[in-house]
């Protein structure tokens, strides 16, 4: 049904359509709208799950492990410094292989402290093994999720899924969206069914000390997952749009006007609705821009963003998080696909921009077209106010 | 052999008071029991892959979180509706409890989840080499707080942690030591027919930590008790209920049996100050049989 919803609240309703029966937050700025949702609908009875206030994230991100290790569907969300300090907890979901999802309003990371958007918050736990989506509107956020749930219980998968959408300017946005029915959601997921869990019939043993004879295997076993991932979620992202009736991409990556475009923008979120506007605008002049959206950004598609990049002259990637001291960190990881094309690789730049809800507007999406055609750069910042920079006398 | 849900074969050392503690919780509290266990020596004897001691359904995430995951654990059941049937266990060291892990079980008790958490309290980090941790007894020497020309060993007294318990008015906190095994499983019997959280700390020799001989572990558990520098008491719904002495033992009798206490021995400054934690005990928890 169609409806004109904020983000968030848009979240919420699709997660109580994914039926969780143990739901745990902590509030944090721009999360909190989802979980408020979530637990009007449970004091309702709208929503059959326990609703566990917490007094961290850590706790929130506990709880539901625990809720998880019952068998029993589970939930949270949280931004920024949330999801710092529940990474601990996040890298041992993963290690425990519980199909836990978990949504991350993106949002900058203090000092100074700043409650606007970036996505430097979820490259902290890019390395957990958790898989990271990337969400693009809220419609594509409400589709992520319930494609989520159906990834990480796959029993090929076993691991959790974190739905990323940027803080304020999709979970505090307002748009009309298709909500699916409860019928259409129940069909596409089933309830979940595992043996792995606590038991009392079938006692296990979860959370083992793994020595040098067996660790590595363990953590191998988790990066071969996310290859067989690279196979799954197109095959998910296609089930999904055969019963949804839509859907763009092939559920990890999706390509605007990119076939036949010599300049291509790379990027993850919000930020590549103004990219499609600027490469509207810069083919109105006749020249041949194009997006590719990264959808998927663990596991890295690294072949998809080769072939879409290959005959492309000049691309820019555009990161809203940097690895200080390095790169943009999709700027790496799109290096790294494409140096694999050799001679053919493309002029390669990379752009630093919006970090603490900075304004990326479609001028400084064309600086960074602009600059394709220069002096190759791999991390520039753009839109710097250089009258800040100069140092006190 | 004795019918166990906490099976042998475990590395443990020898005389590791823990290592029986636990088996006593656990066979007190049956098969139909999950326990959520933070990280720590008992995990680590516990739970070498691909092998474990554990015959009901057991999980370990981290250091501080076995309470929240407890909660978890408690609230899947909720749902599943089976709450009723099974019990849910958290348990932890000193240190994971008392420290790294107090947050986490203040929020567990604050919410009324329907969890039993135990500490076994050897009063040090153990599993990582013997140092320093809130629940470490007055001038204890540990490998963080050595004692030196300048220094006696830890300077500050244990942290009141059933105190602490108690005041977030949670219907059953206990005491208990692993020198007396009856009054450890009937406190979990006991704790276990209660709703709600509940705490129970109990007092565990460690031989390699505390440096006494590994076949002492009963006597030194017993001595703590008897010397009134390890109160047993309980509170029931707030009531305090000691577990009397019938013969209170001077301080020495405790401490000559342990490496930790040896620089005291020759210092009666220090005994004495020792001295005043025990009768302080004995007067604030109602310990002697005979007053």
């Amino acid at each position: 049904m169609k409806q004109f919803i904020e983000g968030s609240h848009a979240v919420a309703e699709i997660i109580k359509l994914c039926r969780p029966g143990v739901v745990s937050a902590y509030p944090i700025t721009p999360q909190t709208h989802i979980v408020e949702d979530l637990a009007l609908m449970v004091a309702n009875k709208e929503l059959n799950a326990q609703f566990v206030n917490v007094e961290s994230e850590h706790s929130a991100a506990s709880v539901v492990l625990g809720g998880e290790s019952t068998g029993v569907r589970s939930y949270t969300a949280t931004s920024s410094q949330g999801l710092l300090l529940m990474a601990e907890v996040v890298f041992n979901i993963a290690g425990l292989r519980l199909p836990l999802v978990m949504t991350t309003a993106n949002r900058a990371i203090s000092a100074p402290i700043n409650i606007w958007n970036d996505q430097q918050d979820v490259m902290t736990v890019r390395d957990s093994g958790w898989v990271l989506l990337f969400a693009e509107t809220n419609q594509e956020a409400v589709d992520l999720h319930v494609q989520a749930y159906k990834l990480a219980e796959d029993k090929r998968v076993m691991l959790p899924v974190m739905v990323n959408m940027d803080g304020f300017i999709l979970t505090h946005g307002m748009e009309v969206l298709d909500m699916p029915s409860q019928k259409e959601v129940d069909k596409f997921l089933p309830p979940y069914k595992t043996t792995y869990k606590l038991d009392v019939e079938n006692p296990l043993t979860m959370g083992y000390l793994a020595d040098p004879d067996y660790y590595l295997e363990i953590r191998y076993m988790v990066q071969d997952t996310h290859k067989q991932l690279l196979d799954i979620i197109p095959q998910v992202a296609d089930d999904f749009k055969k019963a949804f009736k839509r859907g763009e991409g092939n559920g990890l990556v999706e390509g605007y006007k990119i076939e036949d475009a010599d300049q291509v923008f790379v990027a993850m979120g919000s930020v590549c609705g103004s990219i499609r506007d600027v490469v509207d605008d810069l083919r109105a002049k006749g020249k041949k821009a194009g997006l590719l959206k990264v959808i998927s950004y663990r596991p890295f598609p690294k072949a998809c963003v080769a072939s879409a990049l290959a005959r492309a002259k000049e691309v820019a990637v555009i990161d809203k998080s940097i690895s200080l001291g390095a790169f943009g960190p999709l700027y790496t990881d799109v290096m790294v696909a494409v140096s694999s094309l050799g001679s053919e690789m493309p002029k390669m730049s990379g752009f630093v921009l919006g970090l603490g809800g900075r304004d990326i507007t479609k001028r400084s999406i064309m600086d960074t077209y602009e600059r394709l055609f220069g002096k190759q750069v791999d991390c520039e910042f753009i839109g710097l106010k250089q009258e800040l920079l100069v140092e006190d006398k | 052999m004795v019918e166990t849900l906490f099976k042998p074969g475990h590395t443990a050392c020898a005389g590791c008071g823990q290592a029986i503690a636990a088996r006593l919780v656990i066979d007190a509290a049956g098969k139909n029991t999950m326990v959520a266990n933070g990280t720590g020596c008992l995990e680590v004897f516990s739970t070498k892959y691909p092998e474990s001691s554990w015959g009901v359904p057991w999980i370990h995430s981290l250091f501080e979180n076995c309470s929240a995951v407890a909660s978890g654990v408690e609230a899947g059941l909720k749902y599943l509706g089976k709450k009723d049937s099974i019990n849910v266990i958290a348990q932890a060291g000193d240190g994971g409890t008392a420290d790294i892990g107090l947050q986490a079980i203040s929020g567990m008790f604050e919410r009324g989840h329907d969890v039993l958490y135990v500490c076994y309290d050897n009063e040090a980090y153990m599993n990582t080499g013997v140092q320093r941790s809130g629940l470490t007894p007055t001038l204890s020497n540990t490998t963080t707080s050595p004692s030196g020309s300048a220094s006696l060993g830890n300077p500050r007294p244990k942290k009141p942690m059933p105190e602490i318990a108690a005041a977030h008015g949670i219907p059953y906190v206990a005491t208990a030591s692993v020198g007396y095994p009856q009054d450890i499983q009937r406190k979990v019997k006991k704790a276990l027919s209660i709703k709600g959280p509940k705490y129970i700390q109990i007092h565990v020799p460690c031989p390699l930590g505390w440096r006494h001989e590994s076949r002492m572990t009963f006597d030194v558990a017993k001595l703590a008790v008897e010397t009134g520098l390890y109160p047993i008491f309980e509170y029931d719904n707030g009531k305090l209920i000691p577990r009397k002495i019938t013969a209170i033992k001077p301080v020495e009798e405790y401490l000559k049996y342990q490496g930790r206490f040896k620089h005291l021995m020759k210092d009666p400054e220090a005994i004495k100050e020792m001295q005043a934690i025990a009768d302080n005990n004995i007067k604030k928890y109602g310990l002697s049989a005979t007053v």
